[in-house]
């Protein structure tokens, strides 16, 4: 009998706390994945958010420290100043990332800091109960934002692969979703790619991962998945907009 | 003609079907008659001699509740 | 455990110079064994963040000019539960920005040390000294129960003594530890005994010495995971019954002060910092005035040296009138009401705005204030 699929034991054998058809498990499950796959596992400093993973260390066998909200590209770049020859990422929500850590995203990208940050974008604010993120789309109903999303109030939602592209020190920049199984097979790709290029130490990585909030949107799970193909997708287009030749 | 092997941890199972809708064989559903320990309705598997253990259900699950293995001849 | 690999004192005179109190702190931190420093440009401190970038590299340590102070005390978190040993300096606005930081290294139990060189609040402010940064530094200033330990140097030799103990004292405690400077201590010149260097503590050397930091776990461990959130309450409470008593510890075993003149004194001065080295040239012109006054140091902020104040009754019981002398509206002057009880009137000569106390002011206040407090009868 061979093995197709096995949960990886870098997960470690804790219940999820995630809501039914929450993608933070597909997300967590692909980066220790590529982690244990490549045997460094035991070299990983991992750096959690405040957001609903703020309990990720719960789940991923690697050292793991939760940051202040926003700051983990800054906890992130000082771990990787004291032990260079660890694999250091950040995971982090579109609260955490693109609303209050954007001065620290984009300086970790600017000072080209050899970590990784795995961005899981869900264009709303899950913990504290479905506010409107940076992310959130025109239209699109939240707490702080009763009507749907206005521009004329809160602009345009942010598209922060496409912004970081933009910093020459961001050398790895790609954008991937989780809503289906050739798309999941695409980020785990895009993962180990982010790791890889780490290992070299070609730069920043940014991988920003399209994920759903079922309870915040609104919807069933499978219906969730559906709208991030119908809305997100064409807002937030997946690409691989910067990619070191050594890496491709 | 290989087999694929289906096994689930069923308490882990939060019934959100994200494993239904990726099989391609379509034979994964949701169980409206049973209630886990976390008092979701579980997946099951209707008719696991159609299975093509392709892993979709198991890519797709969050919560790891799905092994897949196959029968070799 | 702490770091003292060759910790001679430091009253050997082959490393004598004339430094400027920034360079000296940074040096100091060096010497220490510091390896990591995260900092952002604010007056009157710059001199140490362009000193460690020059310097910290060459000590095969690592820079970095942060984007912000918030960036700053968060890399020093990182770092700090990454095992290294870290500085970060910045002025009292900077410091306020920094208090997120204080309060979850606090909560996470990582040592680091930070230098505030205060300037006059509040706002921006005015960028001279000022000493109006002691409730901060003492009472908070982030949020939750928890106390950074503050040391309050009154010259550059004293600072740069005080860095080593800093640093030992914040890995033994797990807790970060402040140098509480201010804008004249930073920028003035002073001959200093520069203190031995400290093998640092880097690299495959940090797991040993610190089996809690973040270093890989190299599958041979159980995987280090620090949370400063605490979902269930009462594990909470528990954590915090621990980490109160350490700073129980902290009030037995660390306060420090010094006194001067205070034998027979009619009249007791306290104050920190720069401005107790005002107040003792007042003193000696007190004298001349046939006011015996004496002085109390305190050399730890927090934790206060209450049973300081003790030494009134016993080495000057004739003494009328206590006197806090700061650069601020009166904030020492709380916790000196604190060790007194009710023991003695206190009164305050203060100043503001970035302007110092000179030794003639506080003699003619100190004159005034003691003849109210005789014709009182208090």
């Amino acid at each position: 009998m061979k093995t197709v699929f096995e949960m990886t034991p870098a997960m470690r054998e804790m219940e999820l706390h995630y809501c039914p058809g929450c993608t933070h498990g597909i997300a967590h499950r692909l980066i220790m994945e590529v982690l244990e796959e490549s045997g460094r596992l035991g070299d990983t400093i991992g750096v959690s958010p405040v957001g609903c993973s703020i309990v990720a260390h719960r789940y991923m066998n690697v050292d793991m420290i939760e940051a202040a909200h926003g700051r983990a590209p800054a906890v992130a770049s000082a771990i990787k100043r004291v032990h260079p020859g660890n694999l250091v990422f950040t995971y982090q929500g579109d609260g955490d990332l693109a609303s209050i850590g954007t001065g620290e995203i984009v300086h970790a990208a600017h000072r080209g800091e050899k970590i990784s940050t795995f961005f899981i974008n869900n264009a709303i604010y899950g913990m504290t109960g479905g506010q409107m993120a940076p992310t959130t789309l025109i239209g699109q109903k939240a707490t702080t934002a009763q009507e749907g999303r206005k521009v004329e109030d809160s602009g345009m939602p942010l598209r922060v692969a496409e912004m970081l592209a933009t910093i020459d020190g961001a050398v790895y920049v790609e954008r991937v979703a989780l809503n289906s199984p050739s798309n999941v097979r695409a980020a785990k790709k895009a993962i180990a790619r982010a790791f890889e290029v780490q290992e070299k130490g070609l730069g920043f990585a940014f991988v920003e991962l399209l994920s759903s909030c079922p309870v915040n949107w609104g919807l069933p799970p499978v219906k969730a998945l559906e709208w991030m193909d119908e809305a997100m997708i064409p807002y937030y287009p997946l690409k691989r907009f910067k990619c070191p030749e050594e890496v491709k | 003609m290989s087999s694929g092997i289906l096994k689930f941890e069923i308490d882990k199972c939060k019934g959100c079907g994200l494993c239904v809708a990726a099989c391609p064989a379509k034979i994964l559903k949701i169980d409206v008659k049973t209630v886990n320990k976390k008092d979701y309705h579980p997946i099951c598997c209707t008719d696991m001699g159609k299975c093509i253990a392709c892993g979709s259900c198991a890519l797709m699950c969050p919560d790891g509740v799905i092994s897949v293995y196959k029968e070799e001849d | 455990m702490t770091d003292k690999m060759t910790d001679k004192p430091a009253d050997k005179m082959t490393d004598r110079k004339l430094m400027k109190g920034n360079e000296a702190m940074a040096l100091a931190a060096i010497r220490a064994g510091c390896r990591y420093y995260f900092g952002y440009p604010i007056t009157p401190q710059n001199e140490i963040t362009e000193y460690m970038s020059r310097e910290l590299p060459k000590a095969g340590g690592a820079f970095i000019q942060a984007e912000s102070e918030l960036a700053s005390i968060n890399m020093c978190y990182g770092a700090a539960a990454a095992g290294g040993r870290v500085l970060t300096s910045s002025s009292s606005p900077g410091v306020a920005l920094m208090q997120e930081g204080l309060s979850g290294l606090a909560n996470i139990q990582a040592p680091m040390v930070i230098i505030n060189v205060m300037r006059a609040g509040p706002g921006i402010g005015a960028i001279q000294p000022a000493q109006a940064d002691y409730f901060q530094a003492t009472r908070g200033g982030g949020n939750g129960d928890y106390h950074i330990i503050v040391y309050a140097p009154e010259s550059i030799q004293e600072a740069m003594d005080m860095m080593g103990k800093a640093y030992d004292v914040a890995d033994e405690y797990r807790n970060p530890v402040m140098i509480l400077a201010d804008g004249m201590l930073g920028q003035m010149m002073e001959p200093v005994v520069v203190p031995e260097a400290r093998k640092p503590i880097m690299g495959d050397d940090i797991a040993k010495a610190k089996p809690w930091a973040l270093t890989g776990h190299k599958n041979k461990r159980e995987r280090n995971a620090i949370n400063s959130v605490w979902l269930d309450q009462y594990a909470f409470e528990e954590f915090s019954n621990e980490l109160w008593k350490k700073y129980i510890k902290a009030e037995k075993e660390l306060p420090e002060y010094e006194t001067y003149n205070l034998d027979d004194a009619d009249l007791v001065f306290t104050a920190f910092g720069t401005t107790a080295r005002i107040v003792r040239e007042s003193i000696d012109q007190l004298a001349k005035k046939g006011i015996k006054a004496g002085l109390i140091r305190p050399k730890t902020l927090w934790p206060f040296p209450y049973g300081a104040f003790d030494e009134i009754e016993k080495h000057a019981p004739n003494a009328k009138l206590v006197i806090s002398a700061e650069l601020s509206r009166g904030q020492l002057i709380q916790d000196v009401k604190l060790g007194l009880l009710g023991r003695l009137p206190v009164a305050l000569i203060g100043r503001v705005a970035g302007i110092l106390l000179t030794p003639d002011e506080i003699t003619q206040e100190a004159m005034a204030l003691y003849e109210k407090t005789g014709k009182e009868g208090k």
